[in-house]
């Protein structure tokens, strides 16, 4: 396993006692920690270079934007997209999908129309379908989960083939069950019926080799904060040929060709969709976490989540009461476990382990459908990235014995 | 002990413990003079229906609770239906009050003795974060009971 217990000292905030216990951070499928490099890219930024992008002429407006671009170009050699003008600089996962779910679905769905989701999506890959649907008339259905945390494929298959359906929305890798789903086989499928495709990679990039071109989708979401970036940033990726077809978003400064009172032309994707001032220092941070990651090596962290999280999943057979949601070892699966425990419902073992200075997450982890579905309230969930260690999850599950102790 | 038990310890009293594991009057009611209102805190997901039936003078005859939660909704939901079964309208109110005073000591309590085994919750206080838990069963069994006393009203 490749041991990357040194990088810790990149991260300042885990260096602290919670609780009077050393802070034991497994939240990071919520939100990942920030590494003093990207931390200094922030105030580096502010401290240098900050000013707005794209419409000045002077020093500081030529480095910013030069800087901001320059990480659009990195997050498309990142994910592997054709061209930097496929990137879209978005507030995060959640807006990446719901400006397709206004802009596209608004444009191309039909009443009757047909929206292919899944029984594992994260509320934020749900509701803005929902809300598309409801607005456009249109339906959607669901591909089922089964009993070990994967998708029916033959359901699925079956569901794009009845006709009528125009989108077809996947997560790539599951928050709640770690299932990572062959998203390159079904977005195959799609296209061939000619379907549109996303895919929801909030827990895949910067845990594993992510190629948009590779996977074969139409649009896919990430979130920055999740792989070491500032919040408020994350990427839309979308095919161009799909982005040229697409409408305007938000309308404002930036994305505007020309404007007059009788009406305005509009400048093509990216900017098309990102009115206003951007978050620069975000991009900027998300730049230096990208060169944060790779500077390890994708393959170097993935190696060590799935290590870690098959290594923590044969610990946690041990602890009585316990079961654990998604696929069983040793099939890959992201680097998080969420699991329910008998005696205790997630939020007083959560509070437990609080107390011993774990930072895990406890509740339906914006996926109440899937949560039906295993016949659970809500889990508790200790998710992992690269700083964490075999002793911290030998520790959670020490503390998991000792709360069964406690509530039984 | 450590500490942080103590601690622990101050949040899950036994009597709490007990109450999780052993709820009491869970279940439904029915009839003309049953009221009935579902609390749902969306932050976890939880979910406490609470029944009531009322009296002729309004007061609580009997009341029953279901649902599913943490140790904290379903102690206090059990401890709850023990201290307000038989009270007058105006007894349940004050018990209402008192409680949500206990548990944020946001006021004073009014009457300690009349909330006897429920003081157990007052170390909600020092856990902001599951006031919400200990007062869910408590909102729905207040929306219960206005229900009763509305209709009471209007007969």
């Amino acid at each position: 396993m490749p041991d990357l217990s040194h990088r810790r000292a990149d991260f300042p905030i885990l260096h602290q006692q919670v609780g009077g216990h050393p802070l034991i951070y497994l939240d990071s499928a919520a939100s990942s920690q920030k590494p003093r490099q990207v931390i200094d890219a922030l105030v580096r930024y502010y401290e240098r270079d900050n000013a707005n992008v794209h419409r000045g002429l002077h020093e500081l407006s030529n480095r910013a934007t030069e800087q901001f671009e320059a990480v659009r170009a990195k997050v498309a050699r990142f994910i592997g997209a054709a061209s930097a003008d496929e990137v879209i600089f978005t507030r995060g996962t959640t807006e990446g999908v719901n400006l397709v779910a206004q802009v596209w679905a608004s444009h191309f769905l039909r009443p009757g129309d047909v929206i292919v989701s899944t029984g594992m999506e994260h509320h934020s890959n749900l509701v803005p379908w929902q809300l598309a649907a409801e607005r456009c008339g249109a339906v959607v259905k669901y591909v089922p989960v089964l009993e070990d945390g994967t998708l029916d494929l033959a359901a699925l298959r079956a569901l794009l083939e009845e006709g009528s359906v125009k989108l077809l929305t996947c997560v790539h890798v599951s928050n709640s069950l770690g299932t990572i789903n062959p998203v390159a086989q079904i977005c195959a499928w799609a296209r061939a019926l000619g379907i549109t495709t996303l895919v929801d990679g909030a827990q895949a990039v910067g845990h594993m080799p992510v190629d948009v071109q590779a996977i074969g989708c139409d649009f896919y979401v990430f979130s920055g904060h999740k792989i070491c970036a500032p919040t408020g940033i994350g990427v839309l990726y979308g095919r161009a040929e799909v982005l040229a077809n697409m409408p305007p978003w938000h309308g404002g400064g930036e994305m505007i060709d020309s404007v007059t009172l009788e009406g305005s032309t509009y400048k093509q994707a990216p900017a098309r969709f990102e009115a206003g001032t951007p978050d620069i220092a975000g991009v900027i941070g998300l730049g230096a976490a990208i060169d944060y990651l790779e500077g390890i090596g994708i393959e170097v962290i993935h190696a060590h989540g799935q290590e870690l999280i098959q290594a923590t999943l044969q610990k946690l057979q041990t602890v009585p009461g316990l079961r654990v949601l998604g696929p069983p070892p040793p099939v890959q699966r992201g680097s998080l476990a969420a699991f329910s425990l008998a005696c205790a419902h997630p939020h007083d073992l959560v509070e437990y382990a609080n107390t011993k200075g774990l930072a895990l997450r406890g509740g339906h982890h914006c996926t109440q459908p899937l949560m039906r579905r295993f016949g659970v309230v809500g889990t508790s969930r200790a998710s992992f990235y690269l700083y964490n260690t075999h002793a911290e999850a030998d520790r959670l599950v020490e503390v998991l014995h000792q709360a069964v102790k406690f509530f039984s | 002990m450590a500490a942080e038990d103590a601690a622990l310890r101050d949040l899950y009293q036994q009597v709490i413990l007990d109450h999780s594991r052993h709820p009491r009057n869970q279940g439904r009611l029915d009839g003309p003079d049953c009221h009935h209102a579902r609390g749902h805190n969306p932050a976890c997901g939880d979910e406490v229906e609470v029944w009531l039936k009322t009296g002729p003078q309004g007061q609580i005859e009997d009341i029953r609770f279901e649902g599913q939660g943490c140790a904290i909704s379903q102690a206090s939901a059990s401890l709850m239906t023990l201290a307000l079964k038989g009270a007058s309208p105006e007894a349940a109110r004050r018990l209402m009050a008192d409680f949500h005073a206990l548990v944020t000591g946001a006021s004073a309590v009014g009457d300690a003795e009349a909330l006897g085994n429920l003081l157990a919750l007052e170390g909600v206080q020092k856990f902001p974060q599951r006031i919400k838990c200990a007062t869910l069963a408590w909102h729905a069994a207040e929306q219960a009971l206005n229900q009763g006393t509305q209709n009471g009203r209007s007969s």
